[in-house]
């Protein structure tokens, strides 16, 4: 299923990252790291606790603001983005720590995640009337089909705060996709679950991939997760980019193995 | 159009019947599926215009009479199609249960002879895909979903409307299409094979029983009858379409009155489905009603104080008076109004949560229903009711008529059928609807079916003063303790069964000393138990072992021990030890059957060395180490200490002061 055999000789670059560096106060969360990301691919960030993983993520959404390097998001080079921006030209994220609206139902959460694309004004959607009913339909009906997509027809009116974490997981991506976005940020996604939660994740991230042509950048501990989903990898440690390829070049790699087993530095 | 014509008359054929009702039920819904969260309706017109593409287009696959068509997936309507798609054609469906996994799918497709097979989605295409490595007849595989379909570039391999599409173009470019497709539904008789349904078999390899057209259409015929059930009624398909209830509930009866069957969005939405739809006629084994009871007490344990109160005195009012009510007997005035009261209050939105409001008649069938668990739906006001029926029969022996509702019979047989006991207490019957054979196996044929058309149906039983029959256990399962006593196990595990945090039970006791069982816990009712009380666990595992979830299980036992001792029968056969079970008892390990039935010899060898601890007084806890699958089939291992209880009968006697 790698979608290596299928890329273009020449890869059309989606997001670049040139020498960035980031840090709070005196600690350095991310220093020097240079890396790009492909259309179309799964790339993965990968690296022991406080390697820098989740810091980069807020630095291509927009939330943190590298002190150091430049972003380059299709074509357009930027010192750092703003999360508006970030969400308008289409990266959507998933978060760690399930960020959902507890309150509200499944069908509600995922529905936020289209508020950027509805245009009628406020005057329409309090009346919900005329074009803004239709203008609601329309996404009802995309939201339907993410629904569907991730088989969770049977929690569509459940609040989600009444949900085992597993499924929350499984609403937050449906929230990211509801963006349709161009490049989706998964932060740790199979964090926590069970095997079976794990391969359900899987095969979703690889259809979302498959069907919609999203790119996907994730961090995730799971080696054999990685080593099956993702085309590329990079590898971080203490903020530092140490390796950077196939997941069988990574795997390989002297630095990685000590990165991970822990040798003095 | 002539032949159309007439064939639709004579509706002696599941085709038949659907001519007949495109131009008789004309723009009555037929079907109805939930997608995208909304109900989609196919009226009968449609519903003929879709088999008919489609059995067009599996001719132009090369199926013809006699072929057989593995149906395999969750109820959808494309698949109810196929039954009529391949019948059409002389051709007879397969319907496979669909959570099989491959290997056990394999024995029946290869038994059949299975050309073609029509899935639900990609996942049963994989499945399928395997299959075709060991068993490379099977040429045509077709799914009724693409989702995830788009990458598979495999010979044979194609979607739903790919074939409907073929059809239809084939009828375009050739106007005598359609005629041949009547003359070859004018030529199907009531003895054309309708179907041949695999049976789970509690014991040794399935058995495909093969139903002729004349056997479902007739039983179809009389259930609607019986029941008086018309084209407006409107039901729920949830259940294997590969059980014989299934099929003739969602498909036969629906063909016959023109009723309209729905398919739920998924199989875990089923509960919100019902409500959406009211269902008015509804068919379930007795696991569904049990589940919908430990699902409402569950919550109401969380419910607050007032309306737990309001709950338990309304609950109270309905087992004293809700009963009679239903059954049209005197009740006092006052009585009356509580439970009017209580239909306001309690019954009514309860019934409403589980759908149910709107049902007229609701049967039990499939296994034997706890008598506790019968009256609290009857008591509600739902007109529950038990029937006797068996795949061998196409379901039909014995319906229990309104106003005769007792909960320990199943009730008088249907118009020609005949009913007998033998010598050994074994029930056997004899109707238009029975089967014709065992495919490809005399033998099993000459041993359940006898020359003159009795069918043994392995249940003991007898027919009691009132003429009803009451089926008291399989008839190789009633035991007798070392001492003689009686021992129907079936009797003792529904007794546990009926306390919510009790999923399963299997009692041994056949050639013994005295009654032991073990016993699976509930999870969604002891976890929640736990929850509030604040005892953490890890796994089922864990909280089967956990002290006071074996104290509650305890006392559970210790009451039912007191109800046995009340019933001079059955009183020496009180519960001496249990134990509870480390893990729970599951169809993939093949523990029970796809139908949820306990496969009893099956778990008493698998756990042998608990069986041994329990009749070993010196044991007070057993090491097991258990292999168990895995949702997709791969395995694993299971260990750990089970502790065992000894309970103290105290003599009948006492016991009966005790009750009172």
């Amino acid at each position: 299923m790698s979608a290596a055999e299928n890329l273009d000789p020449a890869p059309e670059v989606l997001l670049d990252i040139q020498n960035v560096s980031l840090s709070f106060g005196g600690v350095k969360a991310i220093r020097d790291v240079s890396f790009n990301i492909n259309k179309g691919e799964i790339r993965a960030i990968i690296g022991p606790n406080g390697a820098g993983k989740t810091s980069m993520l807020n630095v291509i959404n927009g939330f943190y603001h590298p002190q150091e390097g430049t972003i380059t998001y299709k074509g357009t080079a930027r010192h750092d983005m703003r999360p508006h921006v970030a969400a308008t030209q289409g990266i959507s994220r998933t978060f760690q720590n399930v960020a959902l609206f507890r309150g509200m139902s499944t069908l509600d959460n995922i529905i936020t995640g289209r508020t950027l694309k509805m245009n009628k004004g406020l005057f329409w959607h309090l009346f919900r009337f005329g074009p803004a009913e239709k203008e609601e339909l329309e996404h009802r009906e995309f939201v339907e089909h993410i629904i569907d997509f991730l088989q969770i027809q049977a929690i569509r009116r459940t609040p989600v705060g009444r949900l085992p974490y597993g499924l929350q997981k499984r609403v937050e991506l449906g929230r990211a996709l509801a963006a349709e976005p161009e490049l989706l940020l998964l932060d740790e996604p199979m964090a926590g679950m069970n095997l079976e939660e794990k391969e359900d994740m899987s095969r979703y991230v690889l259809e979302v991939n498959d069907q919609f042509g999203t790119t996907i950048a994730l961090i995730e501990h799971d080696m054999g997760v990685v080593m099956d989903l993702s085309d590329r990898v990079v590898v971080l440690d203490h903020g530092e980019k140490i390796a950077d390829g196939t997941p069988n070049e990574v795997k390989s790699n002297q630095d990685v193995i000590d990165a991970y087993l822990g040798v003095a530095h | 159009m002539t032949t159309g014509a007439e064939a639709a008359r004579a509706g002696d054929t599941f085709p038949k019947l659907l001519l007949r009702n495109a131009t008789k039920f004309a723009g009555k819904p037929a079907m109805r599926e939930k997608d995208l969260g909304i109900w989609q309706t196919w009226n009968w017109e449609d519903v003929l215009d879709e088999v008919r593409a489609f059995s067009v287009g599996l001719s132009e696959l090369g199926i013809g009479p006699g072929d057989k068509v593995a149906i395999v997936g969750d109820n959808r309507p494309r698949l109810y199609w196929t039954m009529a798609a391949t019948q059409a054609l002389g051709g007879i469906p397969i319907p496979v249960y669909q959570d099989s996994v491959a290997d056990e799918m394999i024995f029946a497709l290869k038994h059949a002879g299975v050309k073609c097979a029509v899935v639900e989605n990609q996942e049963q295409v994989d499945k399928l895909l395997e299959i075709q490595e060991k068993y490379k007849a099977i040429t045509d595989i077709i799914y009724c979903d693409p989702r995830g379909m788009a990458n598979y570039d495999v010979k044979g391999v194609q979607a739903f409307n790919e074939v409907q599409d073929t059809g239809r173009a084939v009828m375009k470019a050739n106007g005598d299409r359609e005629s041949q497709w009547l003359e070859q539904i004018a030529k199907g008789g009531p003895e054309d094979t309708a179907i041949i349904l695999y049976t789970s078999g509690t014991t040794g390899a399935p058995k495909g029983v093969v139903l002729t057209m004349g056997s479902v259409v007739w039983a179809a015929k009389v259930a609607n009858e019986f029941d008086k059930l018309d084209v407006n009624e409107s039901v729920i398909a949830y259940l294997p379409m590969a059980w014989v209830g299934d099929h003739v509930f969602s498909y036969a009866q629906s063909y016959e009155c023109g009723y309209c069957v729905n398919c739920p969005e998924s199989p875990e939405t089923v509960v919100e489905d019902r409500r959406e739809i009211g269902t008015t006629y509804a068919f379930a084994p007795p696991r569904v009603y049990e589940n919908v009871i430990t699902l409402t007490m569950v919550q109401m344990e969380d419910a607050s104080s007032i309306k737990k109160k309001m709950f338990d005195y309304f609950l109270g009012v309905a087992r004293k008076v809700g009963e009679k009510i239903l059954n049209g007997e005197p009740v006092a005035f006052t009585d009356r109004i509580k439970y009017a009261l209580g239909e306001f209050l309690v019954y009514g939105p309860l019934k409403n949560r589980y759908g149910l409001s709107d049902v007229r008649v609701a049967y039990t069938a499939g296994e034997a229903i706890g008598p506790e668990i019968f009256r609290f739906y009857r008591s509600l006001g739902i007109n529950l009711k038990q029937l006797y029926g068996q795949t061998e029969a196409a379901v039909y022996v014995t319906n229990q008529p309104d106003g005769e509702i007792y909960a320990d019979t199943v009730g008088k047989t249907l118009e020609s059928i005949e009913i007998k006991v033998d010598d050994n207490g074994e029930v056997l019957y004899r109707s238009p609807g029975v089967f014709k054979e065992y495919y490809k196996n005399p033998k099993a044929t000459k041993e359940t079916k006898t020359k003159d058309g009795w069918v043994h149906s392995g249940d003991a039983g007898f027919i009691d003063e009132r003429g009803h029959l009451k089926i008291i256990d399989r008839a190789k399962d009633v035991g007798k303790l070392k001492d003689g006593t009686l021992f129907p196990p079936k009797y003792i595990e529904n007794k546990l069964k009926f306390y919510p945090n009790i999923q399963e039970v299997v009692a041994f006791g056949h050639g013994r000393d005295y009654v032991s069982c073990f016993i699976n816990i509930d999870l969604t009712a002891v976890g929640s138990w736990a929850e509030r009380n604040n005892v953490s666990y890890a796994s089922y595992q864990e909280l089967a072992g956990h002290p006071d979830v074996y104290a509650m299980i305890e006392k559970h036992v210790e009451e039912v021990n007191r109800e046995l001792a009340g019933e001079e029968r059955v009183a020496g056969a009180q519960i001496k030890r249990f134990l509870i079970l480390h893990k729970e008892l599951d169809a993939d390990d093949g523990e029970i059957t796809r139908t949820a039935k306990v496969r009893r010899s099956f778990v008493a060898e698998r756990y042998a060395p608990l069986v041994k601890a329990l009749y070993d007084k010196k044991k007070t806890n057993q090491h097991i180490k258990t292999e168990m699958t895995f949702e997709d089939g791969r395995k694993g291992m299971i260990e750990g200490d089970v502790q065992i209880r000894d309970m103290q009968p105290a003599p009948p006697q006492a016991m009966k002061e005790a009750a009172e």
